[in-house]
């Protein structure tokens, strides 16, 4: 597809445009935090920022809201309840200046919601299909970035409608779906020294992103070899399991259903809610018995979901996309990079010895 | 677009108190569509999520067989708030089932061998599914002998007693019913599973084996096939972790890289294995 290109003075015009037909998100500067990017409505008139690294929220909430009603039920009169699904809203929703890391994490997740015909999400297809995402290159990533080593990079284009590069005072718009072909029909065809002087840019960050994690031994240590290395005993001593890791995770998908009701119980909906692996009653069963009832048993599980079991089950895709908002966010200073070198050192495995 | 959280809609219309200390109860239930019970395709092993409004849903192994009509069968231990709410439910309440969900004993893929199934306790349910199965005219010949070795605490916790009783004088199965001792009135066998299995000794030869029951009976079994000559491959159990989704999203039954709800809950033990026991 032809890559656009849109000064950025004509850049109102266009956001007009996309206007009539989606209600239009961007990163915005928190007002009462300084240098928080927080998720919000674009409104008329306001442009939005090309200068910042990313929110502390992943967008993942516009598909996959931290709460969200599946279905209701009212008491009929012959006593009797049926739990009836929520009609879908209508509304479309644009993401503008997504950054490529969280368009691949929605398309990670994609993987998960829609697995096959029994696996098939209708409340994350529903809101998938009526989001949009155009997103903006990194040309300054952050240090605690690692995208480039994360199946993803600075650059990558999996998961968005366009792809938009910052040449300074325009922006190169490449559409990456028929959806994003039309969001972008209309704007002048770009020249070819503009589509190279993207491509450098990308070079440029991409060189820039020293290589900071190696796999190559996790990939090839079996489950229980990484399962049992002795470094899990280190690294929870640190954790409080406080799950800030898997909110602000663009790939973290864990959730719990749960029924609410009036306080006479004759009306009531079920939702769901983000969860986490790092609660002990995560995993609690009525009887009391806890499948990973230590601290030590809930860090390794989120580690080795992401780098072992994942990759294990997707073909070597992994459950992260280098965001590093986890690295940034972590109040205990735990490092995923860290844990996934300590994942991969070749470090002696006691053979034995499982966890109960 | 199938909604993979809605129950279907079913009434109760039967309901037993299965053991003397009234926790277990079997419900049975009947589609209130039609054309639910059709979608409802299931097979020995499979579980389904009991769904009541206002209260949660609870996965459970469907104890019938597909092979008994459209009904469906639950026995439930009274255990949390959704076992508790069901335990107080009567015949004509309305409620949810939403399934049939994860896989199935792998029958059809070892046809022409021997059976043998080893139960302990509750986890009988959806072992009594495979022998009602296997007891179909349809299914029976297509396998050889059938070793039929159960096992509860008294005479009064057996489950499906009268059925197993009858099951045995048909003779087209072998029936070794146990109880941990002896009990006045009771003339079957005595003792624990491992030490009845170790006594029917089950030739390994053309045959799998399924094991359900608790771990500590589960523990004390293995050595026991181990010593009749049993291979990790021919060896299959049925696991249970918390759920919530059931369809292998939302990430807390995980044993490994698998998912109970959705790669088991039957697994052979050689793929156990190789897993973590994260359960």
């Amino acid at each position: 597809m032809q890559h656009r290109i849109l000064s950025k003075d004509s850049l109102a015009a266009f956001l007009e445009g996309l206007r009539k037909e989606h209600v239009v998100y961007a990163p915005k500067r928190d007002k009462k935090v300084p240098n928080k990017m927080v998720w919000k409505i674009l409104e008329p008139g306001e442009s939005p920022l090309f200068e910042f690294a990313n929110t502390d929220m992943s967008p993942k909430d516009f598909v996959f809201p931290q709460s969200e009603c599946l279905m209701r039920f009212r008491t009929g009169e012959d006593g009797t309840s049926v739990l009836k699904p929520i009609e879908p809203e209508p509304r479309k929703t644009l993401l503008f200046n997504v950054r490529p890391c969280d368009g691949k994490g929605l398309s990670f997740m994609d993987m998960i919601f829609c697995q096959d015909e029994q696996t098939n999400d209708v409340y994350w297809r529903d809101k998938r299909e009526r989001t949009l995402m155009v997103g903006l290159a990194c040309n300054n990533p952050c240090p605690s970035c690692f995208c480039h080593e994360a199946n993803c990079g600075p650059h990558s284009e999996t998961g968005l409608d366009v792809l938009m590069t910052d040449l300074g005072t325009r922006l190169l718009l490449k559409p990456l779906t028929d959806r994003g072909a039309t969001l972008v029909d209309g704007l002048p065809e770009a020249a070819p020294g503009d589509v190279d002087r993207a491509e450098e840019l990308k070079g440029t960050v991409e060189a820039s992103m020293k290589p900071v994690i190696r796999t190559e031994h996790l990939e090839a240590r079996s489950l229980m070899d990484a399962y049992n290395l002795p470094y899990w005993d280190r690294v929870c001593e640190a954790c409080i399991n406080c799950g800030t890791c898997t909110f602000v995770c663009p790939t973290c998908h864990c959730f719990d259903i749960q029924d609410e009701t009036t306080p006479d119980g004759e009306e009531g909906r079920r939702v769901r809610n983000w969860d986490f692996c790092m609660s002990p009653l995560f995993t609690l069963h009525t009887s009391g018995h806890n499948p990973r009832g230590k601290k030590m048993a809930r860090v390794r599980q989120r580690f080795m979901h992401k780098y072992k079991y994942i990759p294990m089950k997707r073909n070597g895709e992994v459950g992260c996309v280098g965001c590093g908002r986890c690295v940034r966010l972590c109040p205990v200073n735990i490092d995923i990079r860290d844990v996934i070198n300590a994942m991969n050192a070749p470090a002696e495995a006691k053979p034995e010895g499982q966890e109960v | 677009m199938l909604n993979p959280y809605l129950p279907y809609p079913v009434r109760i219309t039967d309901v037993r108190v299965e053991t003397e200390d009234k926790t277990l109860r079997t419900f049975e239930f009947e589609f209130l569509n039609p054309k639910d019970a059709k979608a409802f395709d299931y097979h020995p092993g499979q579980f389904a999520e009991l769904s009541i409004p206002g209260v949660g849903e609870s996965p459970i192994g469907i104890a019938s067989s597909p092979t008994e009509g459209d009904r469906l069968l639950f026995t439930v231990f009274r255990a949390g708030s959704v076992t508790g709410r069901l335990h107080g439910m009567q015949v004509g309440d309305v409620m949810g089932v939403r399934g049939p969900m994860g896989n199935w004993y792998p029958l059809d893929a070892h046809e022409g061998k021997n059976i043998t199934i080893i139960a302990g306790g509750y986890a009988v349910t959806t072992l009594r599914a495979t022998m009602v199965w296997l007891q179909d005219p349809k299914n029976r010949d297509r396998f050889g002998s059938i070793d039929f070795i159960y096992g509860a605490r008294t005479p009064g916790m057996l489950l499906y007693r009268d059925e197993m009783a009858a099951w045995q004088k048909t003779g087209g199965v072998n029936c070794h019913i146990t109880v941990d001792r002896e009990f006045p009135g009771w003339t079957g066998l005595t003792g624990f599973v491992p030490t009845v299995t170790e006594q029917v000794a089950p030739n390994p030869n053309n045959a799998i084996a399924l094991v359900c029951g608790p771990p500590i009976m589960i523990k004390f079994t293995q050595p026991v096939l181990d010593k009749c000559g049993w291979k990790a491959d021919q060896i299959y159990l049925s696991l249970e972790n918390r759920m919530k989704c059931g369809i292998g999203i939302c990430g807390r039954c995980n044993v490994g890289h698998q998912y109970v709800c959705k790669d088991g809950p039957v697994f052979s033990k050689a793929e156990l294995d190789q897993l973590p026991v994260e359960y």
